[in-house]
């Protein structure tokens, strides 16, 4: 094919001299290095909250146990594995991964460019990320181990420590979450400016891909909504540390204040994770079903709704909190609206599917098992949207049970779906069907036995936050004591095969099947550049005539057609 | 990174703005919605809290109407500093950035001496929560004039040489939005009592 570019010919600039260990794999500032760095990272802390996981859901089903490789849980050990397993898996997994590995990585391929418009402001990005993961995780191991008072930190527990019985690590988790924050912002400001400045001579707005776009916008959700909370984080800190009393009701503080501040943020960064994840999901199942992305706009446009209709839902995180009757009337209605827009999305995917000649390989596995799993965490949702319904299902397992229905998809499906997806881009050679098809069934059958049992146990009343229900008699029947230690086997189950993933993709790395530049023959600009892309990226930078979805063309021979190819 | 090195990438401007422009309001937009979540808890408090107004009698308007006119006029050299690169007159452009600077020197220097006056007086962080915001807000946008002056010495270091003159405008834009705050900060914390 003509359009093919052909790797290391005449590269522009004349700066791809070899350069030495520490500049290339440690302060490089090559998109595609940074988004290794970022995935790994991510993927190491994912052990680590996959750890306390473990460690906590054998406490809840054995009560007493001495847990192996862990020892025995005390209560403020297992209110520490509970709130950092929360906070490490969405602020140092979910979002370095997703937003920030597949955003590095995609963005300046797909755009059709050599590098991210600031790629030093991107190296100091991670560097502030790495920082603060060190931070948290170094928080783990001071006096009185690491914050034990809730990923949401709401005060007075996160703001006195004779109550979260935690006083460096409280102070190290606000500061850890902050300079995450940081990391985010600058890392976004890079996203957005490239995807607005930098895309290829002739790509237009609607010839961008839909993950491209769903990561541009995640990061403008994040820059429009954190800003209150890095403000609450102040706040906080000074609380902790100062004695100033913004959340104190004893000294004329509002402890509610900070649960505005926290879900103002803390709900649309629930869209800052997803929107990503349904990118890929739209990229791979047009990919593997060969037909054009149904309704374009439409996603877009739902994606614009969901965006603003997500600044306006944060209260139905606090409809016991003692808000008025009246508020919580408005915030159950508009988080009912908000799951239309996603409905809609979810529609549009299946329609995409419709009439497709669909190929079930690992990443389109990985993409359909998330439509089907975020549609339960949505439906569940509308059920915890509804202040009447909250008010009984509040803080119970049933909450739990709906946003790991949510996080899991976005999170871990949408992540493997992703890497399994891209691996021969980011590494130029292909990963074992067969392990990643045994991995996916292992997963996806062990997330499932965990989170249903925990659907039931929460409508049956047990308490999110609850470290023995030996303690608790009426919570102790035989069918919720069988409920909790299956959903916990559940996880042994999927845990036990996550270590194929590991091999798989390590294996592969020096023994995979060479993948060459485009092996799912996909359209978008990345499949177009040598795998793995060379420092710079492109032979010859792109020029764009169409866009990202045509597939199954009836006018050509090809069932595809690059977005560079010349009519 | 010289110009050899800069990725084409940030040679391109499909959006029809120059990209340090574009980037820097995109900052600018996420400041604002740092400040707008600290100003709104205030205003909030400040609604629900109408004894606060004897605290807030103890700031001195005067001295923070002298800052405001120190901080606008210093915007108005970082405005004529812009014009100057806009001519490609380097060093001119510099020295505005240094007269820009000294406001906020200025403006910092006597935010030092009133805090040490009132701390002296008793009003601390800790005694009450409108202080709580009083120092947290105005300390929190202290921190941006110094950071702003720290950038701006570096950007007319370059001027001076006649480089990166678009810079310039980019610490301009910045320097104006520290203003903007200020504008807010002004009536909330010493005008309103």
């Amino acid at each position: 094919m003509a359009h093919a570019p052909v790797a290391h010919e005449a590269g522009h600039g004349g700066h791809h001299a070899e350069p030495g260990f520490w500049s290339k794999y440690v302060f490089s500032t090559d998109h595609k290095m940074i988004a290794m760095q970022y995935m790994f990272t991510g993927m190491a802390l994912a052990l680590v909250g996959g750890f306390m996981a473990y460690a906590f859901r054998m406490q809840n089903a054995f009560p007493g146990i001495n847990v192996p490789g862990f020892g025995m849980v005390s209560p403020n050990e297992y209110n520490a594995l509970v709130t950092n397993h929360g906070t490490i898996m969405i602020f140092w997994v979910a979002m370095p991964v997703l937003v920030a590995a597949f955003g590095n990585f995609l963005i300046p391929l797909m755009l059709g460019c050599d590098d991210m418009v600031f790629p030093r402001i991107n190296r100091l990005s991670y560097q502030v990320f790495l920082l603060s993961a060190v931070v948290l995780i170094a928080s783990l191991f001071v006096h009185g181990g690491g914050f034990a008072g809730a990923w949401t930190a709401y005060p007075p527990l996160s703001a006195k420590p004779q109550y979260s019985l935690t006083p460096l690590g409280s102070s190290l988790w606000v500061v850890a979450v902050a300079l995450e924050f940081v990391a985010f912002l600058l890392g976004g400001i890079n996203f957005v400016t490239t995807a607005m400045n930098s895309r290829a001579p002739g790509m237009k707005m609607y010839d961008i891909p839909m993950v491209v776009w769903m990561i541009v916008i995640a990061s403008i959700l994040f820059m429009a909504s954190v800003g209150p909370l890095i403000a609450g984080a102040v706040m906080l800190f000074m609380d902790q540390n100062i004695g100033t009393a913004f959340f104190d009701p004893d000294r004329g503080g509002d402890p509610i204040l900070w649960q505005h501040l926290f879900w103002f943020f803390g709900h649309p960064e629930v869209y800052v994770v997803l929107l990503p994840a349904t990118g890929i999901v739209a990229e791979i199942i047009t990919v593997f079903s060969r037909k054009k992305l149904f309704a374009y706009k439409t996603v877009l446009y739902t994606v614009f709704g969901t965006g603003v209709l997500s600044f306006t839902v944060w209260a139905h995180h606090q409809f016991i909190a003692g808000i008025d009757p009246r508020m919580a009337n408005v915030f159950t209605i508009t988080t009912l609206l908000i799951s239309v827009p996603i409905a809609e999305m979810m529609f549009v995917y299946v329609a995409t599917l419709y009439g497709g000649s669909i190929t079930l390989s690992t990443p389109m596995l990985w993409a359909l098992s998330f439509i089907a799993t975020f549609l339960i965490g949505g439906v569940t949702g509308i059920f915890l949207g509804a202040s009447g319904a909250d008010i009984f299902l509040h803080d119970t397992y049933f909450v739990l049970a709906h946003f790991h229905y949510t996080f899991f998809p976005i999170a871990i499906i949408g992540t493997y779906a992703g890497v399994t997806f891209w691996y021969p881009k980011m590494f130029g050679r292909m990963l074992n069907e067969t392990l990643g098809k045994i991995h996916f069934w292992g997963t996806f059958l062990g997330f499932n036995g965990i989170f249903i049992p925990l659907f039931l146990t929460g409508v049956a009343g047990d308490h999110r936050r609850i470290w023995s229900y030996g303690l608790f008699p009426e919570q102790s029947t035989q069918l919720l004591v069988d409920l909790r230690v299956f959903a916990t086997c559940s996880m042994l189950f999927m845990l036990a095969f996550q270590p194929i993933f590991i091999f798989n993709f390590f294996w592969s790395l020096r023994r995979g099947e060479k993948a060459g530049p485009n092996p799912w023959r996909a359209n978008t600009l990345e499949w177009q550049a040598p795998s793995p892309p060379p420092h710079g990226n492109f032979a010859e930078l792109p020029r764009v005539y169409r866009g990202p979805y045509e597939y199954s063309h009836p006018d050509r021979k090809e069932d595809y057609w690059p977005q560079n190819a010349p009519a | 990174m010289s110009a050899a090195t800069r990725p084409i990438a940030n040679t391109r401007s499909a959006a029809g703005v120059p990209t340090g422009r574009l980037a820097v309001w995109w900052v600018v937009a996420s400041e604002v919605v740092i400040f707008g979540g600290l100003l709104g808890s205030y205003l909030m408090h400040r609604l629900a809290h109408d004894q606060w107004s004897v605290q807030a009698a103890n700031t001195n308007t005067w001295i923070g109407a002298f800052n405001t006119l120190v901080l606008l006029s210093s915007s108005l050299a970082a405005v004529l500093g812009h014009q100057a690169a806009l001519r490609g007159d380097g060093p001119k452009a510099a020295r505005q950035l240094y007269l820009t600077m000294l406001g906020g020197a200025t403006f910092v220097v006597v935010k030092a001496f009133e805090w040490t006056h009132e701390i002296h007086e008793g009003f601390t962080i800790t005694s009450n929560t409108f202080w709580s915001f009083y120092y947290t807000a105005a300390g929190l946008h202290a921190l941006h004039v110094i950071g702003g002056v720290i950038i701006m010495a570096f950007v007319a270091a370059e001027a001076k040489k006649n480089l990166e003159l678009h810079r310039v405008e980019l610490i301009g834009i910045y320097w104006h939005f520290v203003d903007i705050v200020w504008i807010f900060l002004f009536p909330l914390l010493y005008i309103a009592k």
